[in-house]
């Protein structure tokens, strides 16, 4: 995968990703997709390209289990999310919706940059800057949902869960 | 070696021992969703066609946007509505209270394994129960298989010895906590909490501990079941649900908190984190516009008792909103019947209907730009009443019903 770095702060909320004045709007999610992260970039939904990354850095996520946020980050067109930490729910929903998640130290990637970044190995590289960054691999049951597209699919081809 | 809560849970469930870090299929006793979550659980769970596995224990709780602001939230509620009709799953109608009042009344007790689409349903963990937010998605496929999966986790153990001054309440205690150990300091973790401060605190002040431990990243926040949850259960009608539940003495925990409640002040959460704590007393420069009392964090009705011992007699400050918002039917009877209501509307209160009121952004009290909101809720992100240039400071009842009565934050000490 390869594509534009969209680099975010600290302490990305679901309330900045999917804002609770859209709440009417959950149940038509192209249409909430139009908001995603706009309250962390306002320039955010008109920018961001199919192919492109979320970077963000400590707890990116945390706040409320809206699922509807990993949903439209992932309906914007953007192949994963990186950051250096992630709030457990958020984590869960953007691999149950089928949205690539990696923890790796996202300091030195700036906005703009362009990566490269084989979900395989977990290796992010910085095309821009030149330089290779590791992530932590996921734990195998969220491979396993992941691969098969998100856990609804997951449970329909298993008939329920193949967790090892 | 011994167990903590989260593993005897997870260990009685599964009739085995079970250890922090396995990953864990285990039966679910209660589902819960809220009308922000319930519609797309429900859209998951037509698409994969098997129905729903236990319906008495699914429950659809409409109290984020109850009643109604907008159409096409009143055609996400008829759809919970008419899914609730045709599967026999329980519906909490408008009015009824918030998802995790509601559960803890009704529904939840000790032992059990329960999932809620909303983050703060580790509120039901006060009751010895493993409880934690998920996704819709994951309670959709929890209400119709009947299990999930989970990593057993790590625990915080919080002893907290000594005995509260007059004034300071477990909100102040648990936003000390966070502030300590920071917003993300327990992801993944559960939070237990003990000590002979947790064996003499009353449910509501228990539920308060629980309900924010997901505002320090924790999966759960659980307190052992003894003879004040029994007490508990009891006065709901529920007797019969009560078992006896404690960690063992030699559990292992991955780290151990030790907190003096002698030591402790009113605090406030500052914007736009939880761990952002000052005291009460250094933040008397802060001027604010409105005051909210209520949620599943502190409305209560010791948390309206408490309020209305403040507001007896005064009036709020003629620039401060009053809102206050019972978290449940039950409460809003009690304290109708106690006269906890007369006092407050009398001191300037606009009461809304059980239900998650303003702190959801949606309606009944959204902030203007520059505005400042101090609330007795769990959280004060960005944006999270509705506007994303309005400020939000959390706080315990007495510092929310004190300040309001002179316009700014104030330490309740001083009228305590």
């Amino acid at each position: 995968m390869r594509g534009r770095a969209h680099k975010f702060g600290d302490s990305i909320s679901t309330d900045l990703i999917c804002p609770g004045r859209y709440f009417h709007l959950r149940s038509n999610l192209p249409e909430l997709a139009k908001h995603v992260l706009e309250d962390a970039d306002p320039d955010f939904p008109k920018k961001v390209k199919e192919g492109d990354f979320v970077v963000g850095g400590q707890n990116f996520g945390l706040g409320s289990s809206r699922e509807h946020a990993p949903t439209i980050i992932k309906l914007a067109g953007v192949a994963a999310v990186l950051a250096k930490s992630f709030a457990r729910i958020f984590y869960r929903n953007a691999i149950n919706v089928g949205l690539p998640v990696l923890i790796c130290d996202t300091d030195p990637i700036e906005d703009g940059d362009e990566l490269e970044v084989d979900l395989e190995t977990g290796l992010v590289k910085d095309l821009t800057k030149g330089i290779e960054l590791k992530a932590n691999p996921l734990p195998p049951v969220m491979i396993q949902i992941l691969k098969d597209g998100g856990l609804l699919p997951h449970v329909k081809k298993h008939g329920g869960f193949k967790i090892g | 070696m011994g167990k903590t809560l989260a593993e005897k849970i997870f260990s009685l469930k599964l009739n085995r021992d079970v250890k922090a870090g396995e990953f864990v299929i285990a039966p679910i006793d209660i589902c819960a969703c809220q009308d922000g979550t319930g519609p797309l659980s429900v859209r998951q769970i037509e698409a994969l066609g098997r129905g729903v596995a236990n319906p008495k224990r699914s429950i659809f709780f409409i109290d984020h946007a109850a009643p109604s602001p907008r159409k096409e939230l009143s055609n996400d509620h008829k759809l919970l509505r008419e899914f609730c009709r045709k599967t026999g799953c329980i519906l909490s109608e408008v009015g009824d209270g918030v998802i995790h009042q509601r559960l803890v009344e009704d529904y939840a007790k000790p032992g059990d394994i329960l999932i809620g689409a909303d983050s703060h349903s580790c509120t039901s963990g006060a009751l010895a129960a493993f409880a934690t937010g998920m996704g819709s998605t994951d309670v959709a496929i929890g209400m119709a298989l009947g299990e999930n999966w989970f990593r057993v986790p790590e625990t915080f153990r919080i002893n907290v010895t000594g005995r509260f001054p007059k004034g300071v309440f477990s909100k102040d205690l648990i936003i000390h906590l966070i502030g300590m150990i920071t917003a993300d300091g327990a992801t993944y973790r559960a939070l237990e909490f003990g000590g002979e401060a947790i064996e003499n605190m009353s449910m509501s002040e228990r539920f308060v501990l629980a309900n924010m431990a997901v505002e320090a990243g924790a999966k759960t926040g659980l307190c052992p079941a003894d003879g004040i949850t029994q007490e508990y259960l009891k006065r709901m009608g529920r007797e019969n649900d009560y078992q006896p539940l404690a960690p063992d003495p030699d559990a292992e925990y991955e780290r151990v908190i030790e907190i003096d409640a002698s030591n402790l002040e009113p605090v406030v959460s500052c914007p736009h984190t939880v761990d952002n704590v000052r005291k009460a007393k250094e933040l008397t420069d802060i001027r604010i516009d409105q005051v909210y009392i209520g949620t599943c964090t502190n409305g209560r009705l010791e948390d309206l008792r408490v309020a209305a011992r403040i507001l007896k007699g005064k009036r709020r400050h003629p620039d401060v909103r009053l809102i206050v918002c019972p978290a449940s039917r039950r409460v809003y009877l009690d304290a109708l019947r106690e006269g906890i209501l007369e006092i407050l509307v009398e001191a300037g209160a606009s009461i809304m209907g059980p239900g998650c009121g303003p702190c959801v952004g949606v309606h009944e009290g959204v902030l203007a730009d520059g505005e400042r909101c101090l609330s007795t809720q769990n959280r004060n992100f960005k944006g999270r009443m509705g506007n994303p240039e309005g400020e939000i400071y959390l706080a315990s009842p007495a510092t929310a019903a004190y300040s309001a009565t002179v316009g700014h934050i104030a330490d309740p000490r001083e009228v305590l």
